[in-house]
């Protein structure tokens, strides 16, 4: 493929995705008639349900990070040291949350969650929490899984976990000492990824009716004109954060790696 | 050899091994597994429990049957633009002779925007190609060209079209550009030698050896967009006829008057994703036959 009609094709998909961006931008400045001011930006941030309901969806994000690194790591490190026959397996169900859609899941949950069943989690508040943070685990898991085992591959398991089990070290010093260092890379980009899904998220926490950010933002959206456009550059931005963060763990590993 | 020797010392007690992934199993069992099975088994109960055939015979009406046409029509359509527009773009950053610092750029900002779906996305695009957006009112006022009247319409199939092409392409970027990296220099100039013109290289090299990463993408992007119910929610609100709207209504307020009618609309859900990904992993394992 000829020079030129490599940039034409870049330049046509840069305007394609730099358009939408510049709209909203543009839009967000756009409250006071005439003159562009940052008027919708306080508006939202004068409202309490911004902070209320991003603080709600920032705490599930942090809960399900740690859950599911609590759930995937051991699982991810136990397969590769001792069931490496169960790898296909184990791999294909972590995918399995790709393929079935997230409203299928949550739809599930409400009918096999619901009051009059054997763990009616839905007939609280903090039950549908848990049962909104297992839906963000389940979603968050396929990134998670990947990310944590491409870590594992790249060390020794089983020498390392004999190694440290001859100095005596029992499965948990093994766990926190020995494997999450190794994997650290990996468990922080799955951690990254997750938030930046799990923020902004909508069609679950909309269902289970709990007052996250994504419901806020939609609600906002159907009765606003000016603020919608300031929350998607936010929402923008927080998601650019977290790849930044991924992009920046990733490189400072290399770094690390190649001075040892 | 201290893997071998680990692996006999295992082999007695086999079943205390499975413990360890006990809880990875159980997790998935009460989150992913028995939610879904409840909707699958749903699907051919009565409200009383019992055996029937109905709810699914009862989807054949014209709104549900629209509705599942647009939604594979949508994911056909996003997912085949994705792929090609994704690829396209993937190649020129990989063999157009661009700087390298391109790449990295373009694999980053992908990484973004396929995450950048949902709600925000939707007002990003109102804002833009929405009646009062920006490009909207620039074309009109430059060159007087009135999307409305061509027949354009931001809260229609197509306006759901290029809005989900914002994270089909990307997704696309990210899963093709690690295979375009993994076509060796040396196969390129082995077919030159031969006399291989460009166009048969990719015709009859390169594609092949791509086929089933394509594919996969392929499958993927079908079923990204199959599910998505954010975008499309915030974007047209509940009038817009698609499977997961409907669905989205009938949880909500149980707008179909009969809660196992529900299941069966997921279950023909699931079924088309379980289809289309069946339908990849045929063809993978027919192509990867062939590359042998």
């Amino acid at each position: 493929m000829s020079r030129i009609v490599a940039w034409a094709t870049l330049i046509f998909g840069a305007l394609f995705f730099l358009l939408p961006l510049i709209g909203m931008t543009e839009f967000s400045l756009k409250m006071r008639r005439g003159v562009y001011s940052f008027d919708a930006y306080i508006k939202v941030f004068e409202d309490p349900t911004f902070f209320a309901t991003f603080g709600y969806s920032l705490t599930l994000a942090v809960i399900t990070i740690l859950f599911g690194i609590m759930l995937v790591m051991p699982t991810a490190y136990w397969v590769r040291l001792k069931l490496p026959q169960a790898r296909p397996v184990v791999e294909f169900i972590t995918l399995l949350p790709l393929l079935i859609p997230a409203i299928v899941i949550v739809f599930g949950y409400i009918r096999l969650y619901n009051t009059s069943s054997w763990l009616p989690l839905t007939g609280s508040a903090i039950g549908t929490d848990i049962l909104l943070t297992m839906g963000y685990v389940t979603l968050a898991m396929p990134n998670m899984y990947r990310a944590v085992d491409t870590g594992l591959r790249t060390i020794d398991v089983v020498t390392l976990t004999e190694a440290a089990q001859s100095l005596g070290a029992g499965w948990f010093t093994i766990m926190m000492r020995v494997i999450l260092p190794n994997v650290l890379v990996g468990v922080l980009s799955g951690a990254f990824l997750t938030l930046a899904i799990v923020i902004g998220e909508f069609t679950m926490a909309a269902l289970l009716n709990r007052p996250a950010f994504g419901p806020f933002m939609q609600l906002l959206g159907a009765n606003r004109a000016y603020e919608p456009p300031a929350l998607a550059v936010i929402a923008f931005a927080i998601t650019w954060a977290c790849i930044g963060l991924i992009q920046l763990v990733t490189r400072f590993s290399k770094h690390e790696r190649a001075k040892a | 050899m201290p893997d071998n020797r680990l692996h006999q010392r295992a082999k007695p007690r086999l079943p205390v091994e499975w413990l360890g992934i006990f809880p990875f199993f159980a997790f998935v069992l009460l989150f992913l597994i028995m939610p879904t099975m409840k909707i699958v088994v749903g699907a051919f109960q009565t409200p009383a429990g019992g055996f029937t055939l109905h709810n699914l015979l009862d989807l054949n009406t014209e709104s549900i049957r629209n509705a599942y046409w647009t939604s594979i029509k949508l994911s056909l359509i996003t997912a085949g633009l994705g792929c090609a527009m994704g690829f396209v773009m993937a190649v020129a950053v990989v063999f157009g002779g661009v700087p390298k610092g391109i790449r990295g750029l373009l694999l980053t900002f992908s990484g973004v925007a396929s995450n950048f779906a949902g709600v925000p996305l939707a007002f990003a695009f109102i804002a833009t190609l929405g009646p009062a957006g920006l490009v909207t009112l620039w074309l009109k006022a430059e060159f007087s060209i009135n999307l409305r009247a061509l027949g354009f319409n931001l809260l229609s199939f197509w306006g759901l079209v290029v809005t989900y092409l914002f994270f089909q392409i990307p997704l696309m970027i990210l899963i093709i550009i690690p295979a375009l990296e993994g076509l060796k220099r040396e196969w390129r100039e082995a077919a030159a030698v031969l006399g291989a013109t460009g166009t048969q290289y990719w015709r009859m090299v390169a594609l092949p050896i791509l086929f089933p990463s394509l594919l996969g993408a392929f499958a993927l992007l079908f079923a990204n967009s199959l599910g998505a119910v954010a975008t499309a929610f915030a974007l047209t609100g509940p009038q817009l006829n698609i499977v997961p709207i409907k669905l989205f209504a009938q949880i909500r307020g149980d707008v179909l008057g009969n809660p196992n009618l529900g299941y069966a609309l997921t279950f023909g859900m699931i079924v088309i994703a379980g289809l289309a990904n069946v339908t990849y992993i045929v063809l993978r394992i027919r192509s990867e036959r062939w590359l042998k």
